[in-house]
């Protein structure tokens, strides 16, 4: 019980730390642009606790750039086209996506290894082709001009205000992107606990012998894809607004918008840690305990 | 009709030989290279300055784009993807490893070569005619028939040769190959450098078609990718079939679809899904790579 608790206190300081002390940090240094950075992180990683997931039950899923992209355009088209709140349009493209994730994975989640990662990665350039191809995401030229989410109010009592009033709608952005994130994990925390959390487990271990003893191995393995979709909808669809307009910026090149020198620092980044540390930044703790 | 099966044709000469080299990779050291399609730009980006920049003739500045991919291949094995994979314990990390090098590929090019669609002047001038029925340019047939020439000349390497034999045994049991005597460090990177060189010269053939861009790398390595699903991932005729498959399919694709808008790879991808649904391990693969 004593380690629950700590854990707990852990979660709920690092909470803290992301809704109080760093905006405080931010107001006294007056970066205002590190918001944006620090939103699109909270988003990104909302996407890859998705990714995440579907590693979970072995399966090596690099295609969440086309969920993301389709959660983006369902949001957007949403808003713009049919004046639906953005708030009820984070959730619609999260279903969206997970329509989108059952059909889709129906077939290809019986791929293993090498197939199911080839497999995503086409569908990431298939989604881009799609939202080309399609007259309702107005095609290369993209949705402009999406406005800004409106105001929650529940009994009269206003729990988020409009964002057009706002002086700083990066301050928004940012408090949404994180409350979503911390929900995310805390979520992840309970499902990984859970008795699905358990046989998604037995599932990256063996699916045959998984199956032998009366594990659901073709349900489960859908509902972890749709949760992932879920994510990479929901995440893709808070990044709508924030750019303002949305034109195909996803897939691959999600992260790399600008600079020629910031792509070349990045993936040497990544080679050189792959280089020391292969098994990923956590791997240093494996390391320390053994 | 007649006109869309040689297009066909040509197409999935070119597209056999992006397979191989990545379909070789893969069987020889279970990697996904992701940068194959950036080998395939520096290819094509290397034709370019020795046969335009340096008015070398094309023939010569194939050969050079073919040699010096062979080296960046060989570079990229020995010191980034073998130490990885003695270290890592999972498969995904040699994966992460190759997008690195794809978005480190990407960046070098936009330095190196800048961001400009480049091409060649026309190797043979001149139209093949037949009677209306077939029109193809006579340099597209020069390609075509290279393209060709490389995959029977790579057959033929892998069939009787030294190195062939040793890369084939190591593709069908590591350690089986390994108790043989066959040295396992050395045929990998001699396999990555005539992956990369095929790449390479693929891209050094095309350059003088198509032309090159820095944006063509990422959408080629999908291409690949879905020739070798197609086939199988690992089989050497399985990469030329689907090589020759997707060339078809496209070439099919673009013209009855084309009142429809770019909707071919769409159609070839769903039909694609439907293939790997009824036969995950691709026409000639092992099951699960």
């Amino acid at each position: 019980m004593m380690q629950l608790r700590t854990k707990f206190f852990a979660a709920a300081a690092f909470a803290l730390f992301l809704l109080f002390v760093v905006p405080m940090v931010i107001e006294i240094s007056g970066r205002w642009d590190f918001y944006y950075t620090l939103t699109s992180v909270a988003l990104l990683s909302i996407a890859s606790a998705g990714v995440w997931l579907t590693f979970y039950i072995g399966r090596i899923n690099i295609g969440q750039g086309a969920f993301a992209l389709f959660g983006g355009y369902a949001s957007a088209i949403l808003v713009v086209k049919y004046g639906v709140s953005f708030w009820v349009t984070i959730p619609l493209a999260g279903l969206f996506c997970v329509l989108v994730a059952l059909v889709i994975g129906f077939p290809i989640l019986r791929l293993r290894g090498v197939y199911f990662a080839m497999v995503t990665l086409v569908m990431t350039e298939v989604a881009r082709l799609t939202a080309l191809a399609l007259p309702i995401t107005n095609g290369a030229k993209g949705i402009s001009s999406i406005p800004l989410p409106g105001s929650i109010s529940l009994f009269g009592v206003i729990l988020v205000p409009d964002f057009s009033t706002l002086e700083n709608v990066k301050l928004g952005f940012y408090y949404v992107a994180v409350v979503l994130m911390l929900l995310t994990f805390a979520g992840m925390y309970r499902l990984v606990n859970s008795r699905v959390g358990h046989l998604c487990r037995s599932l990256q271990q063996n699916e045959e012998l998984a199956s032998s003893i009366g594990v659901n191995i073709a349900n489960l393995r859908l509902i972890a894809f749709s949760i992932s979709s879920f994510l990479g909808g929901i995440a893709g669809a808070i990044f709508v607004p924030m750019l303002g307009t949305l034109v195909n910026y996803f897939g691959w090149d999600l992260l790399f918008s600008a600079g020629e020198y910031q792509l070349l620092i990045y993936s040497t980044l990544l080679i050189g840690l792959m280089l020391t540390l292969p098994n990923g930044l956590l791997s240093i703790f494996s390391k320390a305990k053994n | 009709m007649e006109q869309i099966i040689v297009n066909g044709l040509y197409m999935g000469a070119q597209y056999a030989l992006i397979a191989l080299g990545l379909t070789l990779i893969f069987s020889l050291m279970n990697v996904l290279n992701f940068a194959h399609g950036q080998l395939y730009v520096i290819g094509g980006f290397m034709t370019y300055t020795v046969s335009v920049k340096l008015g070398m003739p094309y023939i010569v500045a194939l050969i050079s784009a073919g040699v010096s991919l062979a080296i960046i291949g060989a570079i990229l094995e020995k010191f980034l993807f073998r130490p990885v994979i003695k270290k890592s314990v999972r498969e995904e990390s040699t994966m992460l490893l190759a997008a690195g090098v794809a978005f480190f590929l990407d960046a070098a090019i936009l330095l190196l070569f800048g961001e400009k669609q480049r091409g060649i002047p026309k190797i043979v001038d001149g139209v093949f005619n037949w009677d209306f029925i077939i029109i193809m340019p006579y340099d597209r047939i020069l390609i075509g028939c290279l393209a060709v020439l490389i995959v029977i000349l790579f057959i033929a390497y892998m069939q009787y040769s030294k190195a062939g034999r040793a890369m084939r045994a190591l593709a069908q049991d590591k350690v089986a190959a390994q108790l043989m005597g066959v040295n396992i460090d050395r045929y990998s990177m001699i396999g990555f450098a005539l992956a990369a060189m095929l790449a390479g010269v693929v891209g050094g053939l095309l350059v003088s078609i198509t032309g090159v861009n820095l944006g063509m790398g990422g959408p080629t390595s999908i291409k690949a990718f879905m020739m070798v699903m197609i086939g199988g991932a690992g089989v050497i005729p399985g990469a030329i079939a689907g090589g020759f498959i997707l060339g078809m399919m496209e070439s099919v694709g673009l013209t009855v679809l084309s009142d429809f808008g770019d909707i071919t790879y769409l159609v070839i991808f769903a039909s694609l899904m439907v293939f790997l649904a009824l036969r995950p391990q691709g026409l000639m693969g092992k099951p699960w790579g």
